[in-house]
């Protein structure tokens, strides 16, 4: 997946607390997968298949503190980009997560004003480009994310970004 | 004004002066490590067209999370590994009979004051007990650091903390770490460089300023520090590192720190980290006969010789209670034959312990699986639900000393408690 700046991201919201830890997203017995279809099928089974059922439905995460905290496992993003999910908007991130949704590919915004106002099941809009979340009629605007990082968002991810990169350099 | 430690890393390694907190830079570490996630970083090169790797003697390889092999596609994932360091010449691999990653490249030496060290694991914070600047990051960037040498790392603020000791007896740096952790949450240092200053934290020995600086990141640290000093001179000869290759860094008597912390330890309890988080702390006096099922002593926090020797000081002579198993995964290899040396690996094992291979065993959920309703207590830095097997299991979190005095008594126990 990637993205383009024009993109406007968002539909049904599941909401979640804080410290959201990365046991929690995708058990540590599934890391031997890098596949994320595969990986999203157990995307936060330790809570259990409602929870999970909902989140198939959801195409955006929101949380509290400190999400996906513990572990650096990258397949704590890829996991959410399998089954779906097109953004996170949280008050705030653990930061290796943070770092391997940018180089995954995954919009992760921190936006406490949004987080305030969300109630599960909301329609969630996030516009890359204006740096807002849109939650029913409200508007929140975001911190837009530094030049180097948008680049790598808008490859699809660290690795995309250095396969187009080479690819130029070749031309 | 001065700088702050984290600063002049990143400065060093990113060629760049005068950084400030909040910058972003191009910065090159010194060493890539990959443990488990080995594999995937290869097959990820793979879909990248196979590029040249920028420095092949700044990769450092260590099968340690699931060691041996526990089904065929993980020895298909340790082949895979071990075809491409023969292939590419990598130096710095450590197979399934090494240890814990972060442990291991110390004791090798690959680890020296002031280098910036990436590692695929939370954790590398730990090698700030050397004087360096560890971070953990996704197999992806590891990935892209073997291609292009650098990754981006934003300039963080540094967080002082000053901890007063001597501790109680009965009392570690573990139970320090707890305390801290507990006291300013588990996300209190994100994105902060944590640094360890004071009289008590200089008097520590390596091994246990490994366990300060690889439970910071429990706080959400980016990295942790304890400022190199005659100690860390002492480790680095003792692990074969030639010091005039050594530049160690520290911050400066006026660099700013954002915020400063301190710590009395002086009167401090041991501390038991409480299911489901490592911030949910109390002291071990509102837990104590708790019962536990499963006592493990491992992982990169506290499986280390001196947490081996102070479990046996509290093991010997004594047998574990029926129907507790004690688990005990020394960190490495070297610290396994330097006990099985001298008597601690026989104590433990005459008063009840099963003694694995070395590596992150339990803690990583390779071994040692809870079942409904069970109860662990262990060494570890992290106690989240389904950690170690069944979703309706439980983690508690204590010091070496707490857990063996606990596998004698089959409930939570204050060291203090057991004759020694």
């Amino acid at each position: 997946m990637s993205i383009t700046a024009t993109d406007r991201l968002g539909g049904r919201s599941i909401v979640f607390g804080d410290d959201v830890n990365t046991d929690v997203i995708i058990p540590g017995r599934y890391l031997v997968s890098i596949d994320p279809v595969e990986l999203g099928t157990h995307a936060f089974e330790p809570l259990g298949p409602e929870v999970q059922a909902r989140l198939k439905e959801s195409p955006v995460v929101v949380a509290g503190r400190n999400f996906g905290c513990g572990s650096a496992r990258e397949q704590a993003a890829t996991c959410l980009i399998g089954i779906g999910v097109k953004a996170v908007v949280a008050r705030s991130y653990s930061r290796v997560f943070f770092r391997n949704a940018i180089n995954t590919g995954l919009v992760a915004v921190e936006c406490p004003a949004a987080v305030d106002a969300i109630q599960e099941g909301d329609d969630v809009w996030v516009d890359y480009e204006a740096g807002t979340v849109t939650v029913r009629d409200a508007t929140y605007p975001f911190a837009p994310f530094p030049p180097v990082l948008r680049e790598i968002l808008e490859a699809g991810g660290l690795v995309e970004h250095l396969m187009k990169k080479f690819a130029k350099e070749k031309d | 004004m001065g700088k702050t430690f984290a600063v002049k890393a990143l400065e060093r390694a990113s060629g760049e002066s005068d950084l400030v907190p909040g910058q972003i830079v191009d910065a090159y570490p010194a060493l890539y490590m990959s443990h488990t996630a080995t594999w995937r970083c290869i097959k990820t090169w793979e879909r990248m067209g196979e590029p040249e790797l920028f420095d092949k003697d700044r990769i450092a390889m260590v099968m340690d999370h699931i060691s041996p092999a526990q089904t065929s596609k993980i020895a298909g994932d340790h082949r895979l590994s071990r075809e491409f360091r023969d292939r590419m010449g990598i130096r710095n691999f450590f197979d399934v009979n090494a240890g814990i990653a972060h442990v291991v490249l110390m004791e090798h030496g690959l680890v020296k004051p002031g280098d910036l060290i990436i590692g695929t694991d939370s954790h590398s914070t730990i090698y700030g007990a050397l004087g360096a600047l560890g971070t953990g990051v996704g197999f992806s960037e590891i990935t892209a650091a073997w291609v292009t040498g650098k990754l981006w790392m934003r300039v963080p603020e540094s967080m002082k903390v000053v901890v007063q000791g001597p501790l109680p007896e009965g009392v570690y740096p573990k139970d320090v770490m707890l305390k801290l952790i507990g006291d300013i949450s588990a996300d209190g240092a994100t994105y902060f460089s944590v640094e360890f200053h004071g009289d008590w934290v200089e008097s520590l020995s390596t091994s246990e300023r490994m366990t300060l600086c690889n439970l910071a990141m429990e706080a959400g640290a980016k990295n942790a520090v304890v400022p190199p000093d005659a100690e860390t001179m002492r480790y680095l000869v003792e692990h074969g590192v030639d010091l005039d290759t050594v530049r160690p860094l520290h911050s400066d008597p006026d660099a700013v720190f954002a915020r400063e912390i301190r710590l009395d330890g002086r009167s401090l309890e041991p501390q038991i980290a409480v299911p489901h988080n490592v911030d949910n702390v109390v002291p071990i006096s509102e837990v104590a006969g708790t019962r536990v099922d499963q006592v493990f002593i491992g992982s990169c926090a506290n499986a280390k010789y001196d947490d081996l020797a102070i479990a046996a000081r509290y093991l010997k002579g004594n047998t574990i209670a029926p129907n507790v198993r004690l688990v005990v995964t020394p960190a490495s290899a070297d610290i396994m034959a330097k006990a099985a040396a001298d008597g601690i690996v026989s104590t433990l094992i005459e008063a009840g312990a099963l003694i694995t291979n070395p590596g992150c065993g339990a803690c990583a959920g390779s071994g040692g699986a809870m079942a409904d309703g069970e109860v662990t207590l262990s060494t570890a830095n992290r106690n989240f639900r389904g950690r170690m097997g069944s979703y309706e299991s439980s983690i508690y979190l204590s010091s070496p000393a707490v857990a063996a005095a606990s596998a004698v008594t089959g409930v939570i126990t204050d060291p203090s408690r057991v004759l020694v």
